[in-house]
């Protein structure tokens, strides 16, 4: 398997590779502010320095030579000047900025769910659905139609200079088209509680072929055919489970799935319950219900998420969890 | 020995301090309370950089880190920057340099040193209590339904906001009526001027923060819809109320800071400020377009692209006069007697620093530009230039420039040049990294990273110590100075501004007579 685009020792010093259609008129933007702003730092810092040397305070120059309050020509210059380039900078950054708000027609549309803390993705042409990664064809647009079920996240792909919020009960929208295939990183940039630096998430970039085989794989179901507690392996990554149960004991938001199957649990109510096939099926698809004690009561429900196939997966596969 | 009367032996006893209603006193106390907040801050900054040492959990839980840089924002923002130089040199000087004995209001202005304290106190109590992992900004839903102890914080912000707004009234009142006979308005040190646009920011635009907060709480505690969207609100309408607010008290934050520096250039040029008036002007048109650029925190949130291209084009507007403000000191510069003397490297690395905040700010404020660097590392580092490397680093420059005046003691300027070194290089390797991080796509408030981050953020860490063996140093230096400093005579840097021509420390009244009146600048250096 590929490796994901690294970012800091791909591209520039200050620019990470480059792979969507405007990622390009981005850097050049950027450079130009970025050397103008360089020119004229040296300028301030020279001039400030070679004052502070010329005109130190000796035996010889005790008293200021001059006192110059005003310069009409030396005003209206340095207020002309940086006015007509800021103005010139505003304009570009605008005109990029309309290019990349404004998604093509003939965009093939994804909807994006953001939710603490892991994306999922539904194609609506097809009604396929994964989580935490995102497959796309290249050298097509792709138009992102996204949404929270919780509080604000924010879509972001730095290869692609993409960025938008995501706010719930509202659809923001975004497009690309990534110009050359691989694996690219996307993170969550709007602050969304314990676990959002882990809410991260993978961009897969294919040929348009490997693209419509993947699709007609993931249509024909291949989840039909794997047993039981490996499709719970899978769903455990997929469904985001590993973003706060983890299978080595440590406590990440929820209580580990290590050994739980057959365990007596002790809830925030008082009572005992023992885990068994119902009670794992109930914390899946109700987890208010029962509240396991120590733990807030933050899981959300998967009730209408999960088939009942998926759901025995995930129980199988705890099982396995010795 | 006899010791000659100053406000400082004038009363003794604590009941004194608490109760006084001197304006230096309640500055002076500002100034101690501001200090530990700038401690407490700073030592939740380094808690968490030696954190982000490494990719992984190091020390903190990812809970606790949340909490964290929570915390250094709030205190940073709230109880350190924003009173930081209007309550502490504006209390104490705006009054002498008036040529007057007290502000308008003297009570109203011990009453906003203790509400400041009461609201430091809520914060402080929502620490213990459960403490609050939602950010400074407190951003909508996730405020709406988290949990830990954000009333008391969001109450302590609130009562906060008060004391801000008393300060207002009290300074704008005070430049209106207190100004000594034949102190015209253009006779004011620029000083005064930034303090009263200042002021101005603080009346009008603190309230829309306290509705804000007050709001969220009724929306926390009676489920009233607002913001919440499950609840039938709309998240994105605090964000607006937020920046409406925070945008301004950038500039509440950094107009007065442009005011110090351009008291110590002057003073250590001995040079008349160069473009005097449009820098008085430009302090005002600051302080108004301060509120309409709100949105340029909101361009990635999907407001409307029209609204969008009109904040990008306020937003290079405003910038504007701070660059003509940059031009102004330099060019003040010239031709002068420069005196290299501590608050003078603190003016010198203002400009350096301040210069790399500008620039950076206007590649934010760029629409195209500022999506890829929107909630990243780039933000964090240019906000950093402006508010430490601008305004620290000016509360800094008057800090070393008036505290001869305000405790008639002299610091070791060995010591003090050996401190800058390392705040000023410190302060580079922190923040400059951070830029290259950002740039390259590191979002913002992230516990753990993707591990070819590590050096950067190494590099980044390692400053922040530099920067806090500076401010160690300082600190020594400060208390030493306090206990066995040489005494200050009346004007050791030989100024022209009012303030130096009263004794060190001044007396209760401010001067000996009080000025009948006062027809010479404060820059009339080419009179001396
Ligand atoms: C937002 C974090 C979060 C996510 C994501 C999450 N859970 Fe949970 N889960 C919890 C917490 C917290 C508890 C303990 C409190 C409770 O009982 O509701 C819990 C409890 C459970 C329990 C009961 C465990 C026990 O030890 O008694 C099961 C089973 C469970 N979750 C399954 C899942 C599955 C399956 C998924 C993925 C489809 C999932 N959870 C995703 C937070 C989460
Ligand atoms: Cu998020």
């Amino acid at each position: 398997m590929e490796k994901v685009k690294p970012l800091l020792s791909d591209g520039t010093l200050w620019i990470p590779g480059s792979y969507s259609s405007f990622s390009s008129n981005y850097d050049s933007l950027f450079y130009f502010i970025f050397w103008l702003s360089v020119i004229f730092t040296i300028a301030i810092v020279g001039v400030t320095l070679y004052f502070s040397f010329k005109y130190k305070r000796s035996e010889s120059n005790l008293v200021a030579k001059k006192q110059i309050v005003h310069n009409n020509k030396l005003e209206i210059i340095w207020t002309a000047i940086p006015f007509v380039i800021v103005m010139f900078i505003f304009y570009w950054g605008f005109k990029d900025y309309l290019y990349m708000t404004v998604s093509p027609e003939n965009a093939y549309e994804v909807r994006v769910t953001g939710k603490k803390w892991f994306w999922t993705y539904e194609y609506p042409e097809t009604g396929v659905k994964t989580v935490g990664e995102l497959v796309v064809p290249v050298g097509r647009p792709i138009k992102l139609v996204m949404s929270s079920t919780d509080v604000l996240h924010s879509f972001y792909i730095p290869n692609l200079r993409v960025k938008r919020d995501v706010v719930p009960n509202k659809y923001s929208n975004l497009w690309f088209d990534v110009t050359q295939e691989g694996i690219y990183q996307i993170f969550c940039t709007e602050y969304c509680g314990d676990q959002h630096s882990n809410m991260d998430s993978k961009l897969i970039v294919k040929s348009y072929e490997d693209f419509l085989d993947w699709m007609e794989e993931q249509k024909r179901g291949a989840s039909k055919d794997v047993p039981l507690d490996l499709l719970g392996k899978k769903l455990y990554k997929e469904q985001g489970c590993n973003s706060c149960h983890s299978l080595d004991g440590s406590v990440v938001v929820g209580p580990s799935w290590k050994g739980i199957y057959g365990a007596q649990r002790l809830l925030a109510d008082g009572s005992e319950v023992k885990v068994d096939d119902n009670y794992l099926r109930e914390s899946i698809v109700y987890p208010a219900k029962k509240i396991v004690k120590g733990y807030p009561n933050i899981m959300a429900s998967y009730a209408g998420l999960l088939s009942d196939r998926e759901i025995n997966g995930i129980i199988e596969y705890i099982k396995t969890l010795k | 020995m006899t010791t000659v009367s100053n406000y400082i032996n004038a009363k003794k006893g604590i009941l004194s301090w608490i109760f006084t209603i001197d304006h230096k006193r309640i500055g002076i106390m500002y100034l101690g309370f501001v200090l530990l907040a700038f401690f407490l801050g700073g030592m939740f900054a380094l808690l968490l950089r030696l954190e982000l040492i490494t990719p992984n959990e190091l020390i903190l839980t990812a809970r606790q880190y949340n909490q964290v840089f929570t915390l250094h924002g709030a205190i940073m923002v709230f109880l350190f920057i924003i009173p930081s130089i209007p309550a502490t040199f504006g209390n104490f000087f705006l009054p002498i340099q008036l040529g007057t004995i007290d502000v308008a209001f003297p009570k109203l202005n011990l009453a906003s040193l203790w509400i400041y304290v009461l609201g430091a106190i809520f914060c402080f109590y929502s620490i213990l209590s459960g403490s609050v992992d939602t950010g400074w900004t407190f951003y909508t839903p996730y405020s709406s339904t988290a949990g830990g102890s954000i009333i008391p914080m969001v109450t302590g912000v609130f009562i906060l906001g008060f004391s801000s707004i008393l300060t207002g009234i009290n300074f704008i009142v005070t430049v209106h009526k207190m100004r000594a006979p034949g102190l015209t308005w253009f006779k004011l040190p620029l000083f005064v001027w930034t303090l009263y646009a200042t002021a101005i920011i603080q009346v009008l635009a603190t309230p829309v923060l306290a509705i804000t907060l007050l709001l969220l709480v009724l929306e926390k505690t009676m489920g009233l819809g607002i913001f919440d969207s499950a609840l039938g609100g709309d998240p994105v309408l605090f964000q607006h109320f937020f920046w409406f607010y925070s945008h301004p008290a950038v500039y509440i934050m950094i107009l007065p800071a442009m005011g110090v520096i351009s008291e110590v250039v002057a003073t250590f040029c001995k040079k008349e400020l160069f473009g005097y008036r449009i820098m008085a002007y430009s302090s005002l048109a600051i302080a108004i377009i301060a509120f309409l650029v709100w949105g340029h925190h909101l361009f990635v949130s999907g407001q409307s692209p029209f609204i969008t291209m009109l904040f990008s084009l306020l937003t290079f507007l405003v910038g504007i006069p701070s660059g003509i403000k940059v031009f102004n000191w330099i060019a003040t510069m010239y031709a002068g007697t420069i005196n290299m003397k501590t608050p003078f490297l603190y003016f010198l690395s203002f400009i350096f620093l301040f210069t790399v905040g500008g620039f950076t700010g206007v590649v934010l404020g760029t629409l195209s530009l500022d999506i890829h660097l929107h909630d990243t590392y780039f933000v964090v580092a240019h906000f950093h230039y402006v508010m430490m490397g601008g305004t620290v680093m000016a509360f800094l420059a008057g800090l070393h420039y008036w505290w001869p005046k305000m405790f008639g003691k002299m610091y070791n300027e060995v010591a003090a040049i050996v401190a800058f070194v390392f705040i000023f290089i410190g302060f580079n390797v922190t923040f400059f990294s951070q830029f290259i991080l950002g740039a390259n796509g590191m979002p913002r408030r992230y516990y753990n990273y993707i591990d070819e981050f590590q050096l950067l953020h190494f590099t980044s860490t390692v400053g922040s110590w530099l920067l806090a063996v500076g401010f160690f140093i300082s600190l020594a230096y400060f208390i030493s100075s306090l206990r066995s400093g040489k005494k200050a005579s009346e004007n050791p840097w030989e100024s022209s501004a009012l303030e130096w021509k009263t004794a060190s420390p001044p007396v209760t009244q401010n001067f000996s007579t009080i000025p009948k009146r006062i027809d010479s600048g404060p820059y009339d250096y080419d009179k001396a």
